[in-house]
C-alpha cells in the first residue's frame, strides 16, 4: 500500500461524497415517511437501522477514497472469487424470505451477497478489460472469459431467485464492454442474437416472472394481482401532482396501497410526497452524480480507473434507471432498488463502497 | 501496466473517449424519458390519479335521510316510518364463516345467504364491508338474533327504517307505495343508489323529490386491507319535508267502508278550492306489503286480480257518465238558447230516430215534460230532442269545459283523459262522418262517451260554486321536519265558465229535485237537515239487444250497469261535491246515492255549516274543535 500523501485531502472529490451523502438524505426521509404511523410511535426500527447504515457507509466510502485504487487490480480475482462463493454459500444455506433466498444470516444483520457480486463483477470485469483494445476492438474470441466470469455470479443469482440484480450484472458488464472497446459488428451480432433469444428466455422464466411481464404490458388484466403494483404505484406518483402532498401525508403509502414502500417502491412513495418538484430534485441530483462520475472517468489518468468509474456511474444509472422506469410504469415489476435511497444495508453500503473508489480515482489523477 | 492513453494509438482502435461520451449521452436521454414519464404522471394525469388515490382511500357510507311523513288535513298522520330489522353479517370478522352462516340461517330460518355474500362480492364489495343477508326480520328472529350474538362472530343487527302506512289500505291509491329503485330508474336519476327506496305510485311517486330529503354520508379513511381508520368527513342528511293532504281522514274511512266490497270509485272535493277532501277505489290494496319487500308472486296476483286492485279508478277508470251528463246538456242548451227553461217535449216512452227506436228509461213515458221535470224524473227523450237540437260538438265543447274528456292536472301519474266524442276526433281517430243519431247516444252520456269519476266530481264543483272549475289538488301544505310551513299550495283555477246565473239556477233547481223531489231518481240521498243537490246516471256496459229489454237482475253481474250518482250541498252555499260511480250496481240512485248520503252525512257532522240545523252533539267528535275552515 503506498504511503498516504497529504496532497490527497486537498484533492479529495467533495462532489461525489457530498451527491451520495444527499442521496442517503433522501432515503432517509422516504424510509421515515414509509413507517410513519405504523405499529411504532415516532421512527421505526428500520429508520434507525438505515441511519447505521449510511453511517457505516460514509466510513466505508472514505475508506474506499484513501486506499490507492491500482492496488484493486490486484485483489479483483479473490474478490472476485470471495463473492462468488458467498453467493453459493447463499444457495446452499441462505436465509429466505418471501419465496427467494438471497440472504445470509450474521446475526447482526442478513448479508446479501448479491450486492458484493456488483462490486466484484465492475472490478473483475475493469481488471479485464484494462487492458488495450486489439484493432478494431474487442472481438469475440475475447469475450469468452468475460462471459464466463459473468455468468458464473447471473446463474447463481437467478438461482435465487433475483432477476432484478442479475439483469444489473449483465447490464454493467454489456457497458464496461461496450466502453472498454467492442467491435462494432460484434456488438451489432449480439444485439441481434438478444432479440432472437427473447422467446427462449420466456421459456425459461417462473411463472411469478412472466406474469409479471404480461402485468406489465397490460396493468388491467389483473388489477389486484401483479398490475397492482404497477397501478398503485402509478396512482401514488401521479397523486402528488406538482408540488406532493407533503411530508408524511402520502396516503398510498401510509395506508399501505403501495407495495414494497421502503425498497423497491420507494421512489413512488417519494414522489407521492414531494411532488414533481422533488422528484425532478432527485433526478437532478442522480444526474449530477452521474455526470461527475462520466466526467472522472474521461480525467482519469488511466483506463483502469477510467473504466472503475464507468462501472460504478453505471450501477447508479442502471439501478436509477430500472427502477423509476419500474415504478413509473415503463418496465416491468422487477426487483431492484432505488441506489443509495432504498432502504437497505448491504446495496447502501455497496454503493457507498463504489462511491468511495470513484473518489479515489479523481484523488489520485493528480499524483504521478 | 502499459501507458494509458485517452486516445487510441492505433487507428482503428476503439477509444475511450468517444465510447464514455457516447455512453454519457445514452444515460443523459434515458433521464430525460423518465422525467417526461413524471411530467405525464405527475402533472398530465394528477387529477385523475389523485382521485384515483382517494377512491382508494375513502369508503363513502350513505345514510339515508328519513322520508317524510303525510298527514291528512287536520294534521293526523296517515303514513310515516317504523323501524325495520335486518341481519348483516362482515365476513372478514367471522373465523368460521361456513359455521357462522350455518347457525344464522337455522336461527332465522331462512337460506341463500351464502349466495348472497358470493352475490355481494361479484359487485366487488371491497374488505370489511357488511353484507345485509337478511331483511325484514320479525320480531321472534330479532330476539333469536340478539340472544345468540355470541355464537354469531361478524353477524350485526341493523336498523332501517320501513315506510309504515298506519291505516292499511286506507287511501291507497291515493298514497301510493315505495319501492327499491329499479336498474332502469338508476339510469336516469343520479341521486340514487342500488337499494334505494323511491316512491312508485301516487302521492309517494308524484311527491317524491319532496318526501325524499337529501341522504346524508360519511367518508371514511381506510388502509390498504379496508380498517377504518378514520373519518375525513360527515355531510349530514337532510330528512324529507312531510306533506299535510287536503283529505280529511274520517271522511276517506267512511267513503271505503260505504262502497265496502263493491267496486266503485268515489271523489269527494271542496267546490270552493278544488281540494279534495276524499278519494276512494275499491277494491284496495294494502301499500305496506310493497315497503315489505313485496314476493314476485304476491306481486303477480295483485297484477292480475280481475277487479284491478291496483288501478285507482277515480283517475284511471273511464265509464259512459249516463245521465249526468244531461246536466252538460242542460247547461249547453240553456246557454245556447236551444231551449228555454219552458221549452217543453212529448216524452212518449221513445222516439224514432232513422230506422230505430231510442228508448226512454220509463216505458210509459213522460208526457208533456219541460226541463226541470226532466232533469228531476232524468227523462231521456226529452234530451234526445236537446241533443238533436244542440248537435254533438256543442255539447262537447260545454263537456271539455266542464272538465270532462281531459285530464284534470291532479298531480298523479297514469290519469286517463276518457272521451268526449265530436265530428271532429271522429273524423281524425276514425276517418268516419259523425252521423246525427249518434248525438242521441251522446246526449244521454252512453256511446263513446268516457269519464273519470274526478272528472265528473270536479264537474259538479263548477256546477256548484257558480261556474270555476279549479284543478283538484290533494296536498294543501308542505311542512318541514320542525313544523314551519314550506310550501303551500293555493286553489289553481283553470277556467271561469261565465255561465248565466241564471241557467245555474235552473240547472241547481233540476238537482235539487232529483234528491228532494218526490219523483226524483235519487231519494236516497236525501237529508235531514241540509238540502242536497244531485244527478243520477246509469253506464251501460253493453248496448241494449235492439228492441228488447234485460231485467237487470237477469244479467251476469259483469254486463251489468254502473250506477252514478253526483252530487253537492249544501245546495244554496255549497261545502262539498261528490261524484261516485258503483261499478255493476244498476241503478245509480240505489246504489250510489246511499254512498255519496253517507259521506255527506259524515262530512256535516265533521264540518257543520253555519246557517244549518247542528247535529246532535253526542256524536261530535272531538277533533271538530279544532277544525280549519275548508275554504282557506
Amino acid at each position: 500500500m503506498p504511503t498516504f500523501d497529504r496532497r490527497l485531502l486537498y484533492h479529495f472529490d467533495w462532489t461525489v461524497f457530498s451527491l451520495a451523502l444527499a442521496l442517503c438524505g433522501v432515503g432517509v426521509l422516504s424510509v421515515v415517511s414509509a413507517t410513519w404511523g405504523g405499529r411504532h410511535h415516532g421512527l421505526d426500527p428500520l429508520v434507525v437501522r438505515q441511519l447505521v447504515w449510511v453511517g457505516a457507509g460514509t466510513a466505508l466510502m472514505i475508506g474506499a477514497a484513501l486506499i490507492d485504487y491500482r492496488v484493486l487490480a490486484s485483489y479483483a480475482y479473490p474478490f472476485y472469487g470471495v463473492a462468488v462463493a458467498l453467493l453459493i454459500v447463499v444457495a446452499v444455506a441462505g436465509h429466505s424470505t418471501g419465496g427467494s433466498r438471497r440472504w445470509i444470516n450474521l446475526g447482526v444483520f442478513n448479508l446479501e451477497p448479491s450486492e458484493i457480486a456488483k462490486l466484484a463483477v465492475v472490478l473483475v470485469m475493469v481488471r479485464y478489460l484494462r487492458e488495450d483494445p486489439p484493432k478494431g476492438g474487442w472481438g469475440l474470441k475475447h469475450l469468452a472469459i468475460p462471459a464466463l466470469m459473468l455468468a458464473v455470479p447471473v446463474a447463481l443469482v437467478l438461482k435465487q431467485p433475483d432477476l432484478g440484480t442479475g439483469l444489473i450484472l449483465i447490464l454493467i458488464t454489456t457497458t464496461l464492454i461496450f466502453v472498454g472497446g467492442l467491435n462494432w459488428r460484434v456488438m451489432a451480432a449480439l444485439g441481434l442474437a438478444a432479440v432472437l433469444a427473447a422467446p427462449a428466455a420466456w421459456h425459461y422464466m417462473k411463472p411469478y416472472q412472466r406474469e409479471r411481464l404480461v402485468s406489465f404490458i397490460n396493468p388491467q388484466s389483473d388489477p389486484l394481482g401483479s398490475g397492482y403494483h404497477i397501478i398503485q404505484s402509478e396512482i401514488a406518483i401521479g397523486s402528488g401532482g406538482k408540488w406532493g402532498k407533503g411530508f408524511l401525508k402520502g396516503t398510498q403509502a401510509r395506508l399501505n396501497f403501495l407495495p414494497e414502500q421502503t425498497t423497491d417502491f420507494i421512489f413512488a412513495a417519494y414522489a407521492e410526497e414531494f411532488g414533481y418538484i422533488g422528484t425532478m430534485a432527485l433526478l437532478g441530483l442522480y444526474a449530477a452524480l452521474i455526470a461527475r462520475g462520466i466526467w472522472i472517468a474521461r480525467h482519469s489518468r488511466d483506463r483502469f480507473g477510467a473504466l472503475l468509474a464507468v462501472g460504478f456511474t453505471g450501477i447508479i444509472f442502471w439501478q436509477v434507471a430500472i427502477n423509476v422506469g419500474m415504478a413509473t410504469g415503463m418496465l416491468p415489476v422487477v426487483g431492484i432498488t432505488l441506489p443509495l435511497v432504498s432502504y437497505g444495508g448491504s446495496s447502501l453500503i455497496a454503493m457507498m463502497i463504489g462511491m468511495g473508489v470513484m473518489i479515489s480515482v479523481n484523488m489520485r489523477r493528480y499524483l504521478f | 501496466m502499459k501507458k494509458f492513453a485517452l486516445r487510441g494509438r492505433t487507428r482503428g482502435t476503439p477509444r475511450l473517449g468517444p465510447r464514455i461520451a457516447a455512453l454519457g449521452t445514452m444515460i443523459f436521454i434515458v433521464l430525460g424519458i423518465a422525467a417526461g414519464r413524471l411530467y405525464y404522471l405527475q402533472i398530465i394525469r394528477h387529477r385523475d390519479l389523485a382521485e384515483m388515490a382517494d377512491r382508494n382511500r375513502i369508503r363513502i357510507l350513505r345514510l339515508p335521510a328519513l322520508r317524510g311523513l303525510v298527514f291528512d288535513r287536520r294534521h293526523r298522520p296517515l303514513v310515516d316510518t317504523k323501524p325495520s330489522f335486518e341481519a348483516a353479517i362482515v365476513p372478514e370478522d367471522s373465523p368460521n364463516l361456513p359455521a357462522t352462516i350455518a347457525r344464522l340461517q337455522k336461527l332465522l330460518g331462512v337460506d341463500g345467504l351464502q349466495k348472497k355474500i358470493d352475490d355481494a362480492d361479484d359487485q366487488g364489495r371491497p374488505d370489511f364491508e357488511p353484507v345485509i343477508v337478511a331483511e325484514h326480520l320479525d320480531w321472534p328472529q330479532v330476539v333469536a338474533l340478539e340472544s345468540h350474538q355470541l355464537e354469531l362472530p361478524g353477524v350485526n343487527l341493523q336498523v332501517s327504517p320501513q315506510r309504515h302506512y298506519l291505516y292499511g289500505s286506507l287511501a291507497a291509491h291515493l298514497l301510493g307505495y315505495v319501492g327499491e329503485v329499479s336498474l332502469k330508474d338508476l339510469d336516469r336519476l343520479p341521486d340514487y343508489r342500488m337499494g334505494d327506496e323511491i316512491g312508485k305510485f301516487g302521492l309517494e311517486r308524484s311527491l317524491e323529490s319532496t318526501l325524499r330529503g337529501a341522504a346524508g354520508g360519511q367518508e371514511i379513511e381506510v388502509d390498504a386491507i379496508g380498517r377504518r381508520l378514520r373519518l375525513l368527513r360527515e355531510i349530514p342528511e337532510r330528512p324529507g319535508d312531510s306533506i299535510v293532504m287536503t283529505i280529511d281522514l274520517d271522511l276517506q274511512r267512511t267513503a271505503e267502508a260505504a262502497i265496502g266490497d263493491r267496486a266503485g270509485a268515489l271523489v269527494a272535493v271542496d267546490p270552493n278550492t278544488g281540494y279534495i277532501l276524499a278519494m276512494a277505489s275499491r277494491p284496495a290494496f294494502d301499500p305496506n306489503i310493497f315497503a315489505e319487500g313485496i314476493s314476485p308472486s304476491a306481486w303477480r296476483e295483485l297484477a292480475t286480480d280481475p277487479n284491478h286492485p291496483l288501478e285507482n279508478r277515480a283517475i284511471q277508470g273511464t265509464y259512459p257518465p249516463g245521465s249526468t251528463f244531461k246536466i252538460v246538456d242542460s247547461i249547453a242548451a240553456l246557454m245556447d238558447h236551444s231551449i228555454s227553461p219552458d221549452t217543453s217535449f212529448f216524452c212518449p216512452g221513445g222516439i224514432w230516430f232513422g230506422n230505430r227506436e231510442y228508448r226512454c228509461w220509463r216505458k210509459q213515458g213522460h208526457g208533456h215534460i219541460e226541463l226541470h221535470r226532466a232533469i228531476v224524473e232524468s227523462c231521456d227523450v226529452f234530451f234526445y230532442e236537446v241533443g238533436e237540437r244542440l248537435g254533438v260538438d256543442r255539447i262537447a265543447a260545454w263537456a271539455h269545459a266542464l272538465g270532462l274528456g281531459r285530464k284534470s292536472g291532479i298531480e298523479l301519474n297514469n290519469e286517463r283523459a276518457g272521451v268526449i266524442p265530436s265530428t271532429e276526433l271522429k273524423e281524425r281517430r276514425f276517418h268516419q262522418r259523425w252521423y246525427p243519431a249518434e248525438t242521441l247516444s251522446v246526449a244521454i252520456g252512453q256511446g263513446y262517451v268516457a269519464v273519470t269519476p274526478l272528472q265528473l266530481a270536479m264537474m259538479t264543483a263548477t256546477i256548484a260554486n257558480g261556474g270555476t272549475l279549479y284543478q283538484p289538488q290533494f296536498v294543501r301544505e308542505v311542512d318541514a321536519l320542525d313544523g314551519s310551513v314550506v310550501k303551500q299550495f293555493p286553489p289553481i283555477v283553470r277556467g271561469e265558465l261565465h255561465i248565466d246565473p241564471q241557467v245555474l239556477d235552473e240547472v241547481r233547481d233540476g238537482m235539487i229535485g232529483v234528491v228532494n223531489a218526490p219523483d226524483g231518481t235519487a231519494h236516497a240521498a236525501r237529508l235531514d237537515n241540509i238540502v242536497v243537490a244531485g244527478k243520477t246516471g246509469t253506464a251501460q256496459v253493453v248496448k241494449e239487444a235492439q228492441g228488447v229489454r234485460v231485467k237487470e237482475n237477469a244479467l251476469p253481474m259483469k254486463y251489468r250497469d254502473h250506477g252514478w250518482f253526483i252530487a253537492f250541498a249544501p245546495a244554496d252555499h255549497p261545502k262539498i261535491a261528490i261524484a261516485c260511480i258503483i261499478e255493476h250496481s244498476g241503478h245509480g240512485g240505489s246504489s250510489a246515492g246511499p254512498v255519496v248520503k253517507q259521506v255527506m252525512e259524515k262530512y256535516f257532522e265533521l264540518y257543520p255549516p253555519q246557517n244549518a240545523r247542528p247535529p246532535a252533539p253526542s256524536t261530535a267528535p272531538a277533533e271538530s274543535a279544532h277544525v280549519e275552515p275548508l275554504d282557506e
